[in-house]
């Protein structure tokens, strides 16, 4: 086990920058999570640290070691795939003693190593098939299991849910973060998938078009977004964000673009005249009170309620513990909690804390 | 009167093309007579008369009568056909393995990103296109003994004093027809196992590099096995078409010195048309015909799926 610090680092491709300065500490034993949209260089950064891709700039230590001019396989990393790269003409057992046979264990020791890393995944029963015969999900887990059996000091992982069906996808997540829990082993795991990246990490890397836009815990990242991006990206039905500044006349409130007056935790005078952005998440809208949104789309989904409607001009989403009976195009009153609202700047998208 | 005994017949035509339109068989049957007709007249029809001339001692201007195997105990006894066959099965081997060795090097070569990838992959092609016989009059002036370019360069370098005589000795013959061989056969054998090379993943690759493969492991443990389908099919297609070799070897030695390189292909052509002796020539083709099936044979088993391949899907 080790841990990683990826520092100042830069990819190029050609002359087009992909990754341009990345600052990442990743603790021994933490299970990070890299997420964000399609090429915003988490894959690229991934890769980088595996050593299958070249750093252009920057350094990346794992332990005390600086890694940038190691090849892969005096990394001590395991990497799982996204198509899960599987010998397709070794069994399950070889594929996972592949690395073992490699540094020339004994047979004796292969099988140890081999036996309880198939056990943990319920391999058991398929040691002697090959890849094909298998599931999409044991392939997957023989995946892993090539990467436990290698005992190394940090696993890698490269979207690795994304082929899976999306129940199997819930119980893989279970599955991986209990692995973690178990082995304890640096983690770093690359995913599009918010939830994913909510569900399971120790500390969420949000990057965006090669750079960082925060790193924190799952709830920090939730619970205080640095900027609209994250705001944006982390938190499913998305925040509502409403364009519009703090009134002159009374600080205490906002005023939309169309008028619709919302409240404010405190009073704000020194941001007035201001362009601002007011976001607020589903669940911080509640049943009963004196804004009134019209009603689009109900989408009961049994524990929860959600509810599409309009403020204003804007289309906000709600989501209430409670059912709710409404019909569409009737108005529902609706009071906003101000602790749970954020206020950006609409700018340069940054959020403004409490001054 | 005559309308009722003209409408059964007509009503029992249509009904035969409705039935024969509705049928699979039938149109299946009737979709393939092309082919069929075109395989029959120019394969099997030629196939079954060179087995048919070689029972018979047909010469050139004289139609022969069914002698059963007297041209193959004629054979059984001859020096020159055995010679031809050792010919033949030593320039086949010799040729096939470096064409496969070279041409998998020159793979593998092509498929690591060079600079001007694709224009080296264009002219790989080139030996391969250029028709055969070009091809051998270019090697008969390489091979000549007095202009020879390779004599030139090496009798400048000072390396050696005088013309190598590529096509006068037995044993220089020889290798020189397998040389010129081996130059035209690597294309189809390199863009073929390019494109199988083409084939496997990415990752797989890297997997193997970050599970501590070194380049050579990861060859013989990833590149080679997956490899190993293709490399059946295009081997034996190689050792078929060089086996069955004529072009090469009747432009640059016509079989000679002293039939040192004589092929089975080539004695035949000799034997059956300036030779006349058309019984015997197609009796030394079908002589070819155990060895070409024992080719075919082992591809037959190279080619079944693996036990890897077998089962479900990617």
């Amino acid at each position: 086990m080790a841990s990683v610090d990826i520092v100042d680092v830069r990819k190029y491709f050609g002359a087009h920058p992909v990754i341009k300065g990345v600052d990442v500490q990743i603790e021994d034993g933490e299970f990070v999570i890299l997420v964000g949209p399609s090429g915003c260089g988490k894959s690229t950064l991934l890769r980088m640290i595996a050593g299958l891709e070249h750093i252009s700039g920057g350094e990346i230590r794992i332990g005390d070691r600086v890694v940038n001019d190691v090849p892969p396989k005096d990394r001590d990393i395991a990497m799982v795939f996204q198509n899960y790269a599987l010998y397709p003409h070794m069994t399950v057992a070889d594929n996972m003693a592949f690395s073992l046979k490699l540094k020339g264990a004994s047979r004796s020791e292969i099988e140890d190593r081999v036996k309880p890393a198939a056990a943990i995944l319920g391999l058991s029963a398929y040691l002697d098939r090959f890849p094909r015969q298998l599931s999409g999900g044991q392939r997957q887990r023989v995946a892993m299991g090539r990467a436990i059996v290698r005992d190394p000091q940090v696993f890698l992982f490269d979207e690795p849910l994304s082929n899976l069906d999306a129940k199997l996808r819930v119980s893989m997540r279970t599955e991986i973060k209990s692995l973690h829990q178990r082995l304890t082993t640096t983690t770093i795991y690359v995913t599009h998938d918010q939830i994913e990246a909510m569900t399971m990490a120790d500390k969420i890397v949000v990057m965006q078009d090669g750079r960082i836009e925060q790193i924190g815990a799952p709830l920090e990242l939730y619970d205080r977004p640095d900027n609209l991006f994250v705001a944006g990206f982390i938190g499913s039905p998305a925040m509502n964000m409403l364009h519009g500044r703090v009134d002159s006349a009374d600080p205490s409130r906002f005023v939309t673009r169309d008028g619709v007056v919302l409240p404010l935790g405190r009073p704000r005078p020194d941001l007035t005249g201001r362009d601002l952005v007011y976001g607020m998440r589903p669940e911080a809208i509640q049943l009963g009170g004196s804004v009134s949104i019209q009603v689009d789309v109900i989408e009961p989904t049994g524990s929860e309620s959600q509810v599409i409607g309009r403020l204003g001009a804007a289309e906000i989403a709600c989501v209430f513990r409670e059912r709710v009976s409404v019909r569409p195009g009737e108005m529902m009153p609706v009071s906003i909690d101000p602790a749970a609202t954020h206020l950006f700047d609409a700018a340069d998208g940054r959020r403004i804390t409490a001054a | 009167m005559s309308v009722s005994t003209a409408s059964p017949p007509a009503g029992t035509k249509a009904s035969f093309f409705e039935r024969l339109s509705q049928s699979r068989n039938g149109l299946g049957l009737l979709f393939m007579l092309p082919a069929a007709l075109f395989l029959l007249c120019f394969l099997t029809y030629p196939l079954g008369l060179g087995v048919w001339l070689g029972f018979t001692d047909t010469m050139i201007g004289r139609p022969g009568i069914f002698i059963g195997l007297e041209n193959y105990e004629y054979l059984w006894h001859d020096r020159v056909f055995w010679m031809s066959v050792f010919n033949t099965v030593v320039y086949t081997a010799v040729a096939s393995v470096l064409k496969f060795v070279l041409g998998l090097w020159l793979a593998i070569i092509l498929n690591e990103h060079l600079p001007f990838k694709t224009f080296f992959r264009a002219i790989i092609l080139l030996p391969w296109v250029v028709p055969t016989v070009l091809s051998a009059l270019a090697f008969w002036w390489i091979y000549d003994s007095q202009f020879s370019i390779i004599s030139f360069v090496l009798m400048k370098a000072g390396l050696i004093s005088a013309p190598i005589n590529f096509l006068g000795d037995p044993t220089n013959a020889r290798l020189s027809v397998i040389a010129a061989n081996v130059w035209r056969g690597i294309p189809f054998v390199a863009i073929s196992l390019l494109a199988g090379l083409q084939t496997i993943p990415a990752s797989l690759h890297e997997a193997a590099a970050l599970d501590g493969a070194t380049s050579w492991q990861r060859f013989r443990s990833i590149t080679l096995p997956l490899l190993t389908p293709i490399i059946a099919v295009v081997m034996t297609f190689s050792v078929l078409f060089t086996f069955t070799d004529f072009q090469l070897i009747y432009v640059l030695t016509k079989g000679g010195p002293v039939n040192a390189t004589h092929l089975m292909a080539t004695l035949s052509f000799q034997r059956g048309i300036p030779g006349g002796a058309l019984g015997e020539g197609a009796a030394i083709a079908v002589a070819m015909v155990p060895f070409l099936l024992a080719a075919i044979l082992f591809s037959f088993f190279g080619l079944q799926r693996r036990r890897w391949q077998q089962g479900g899907s990617d």
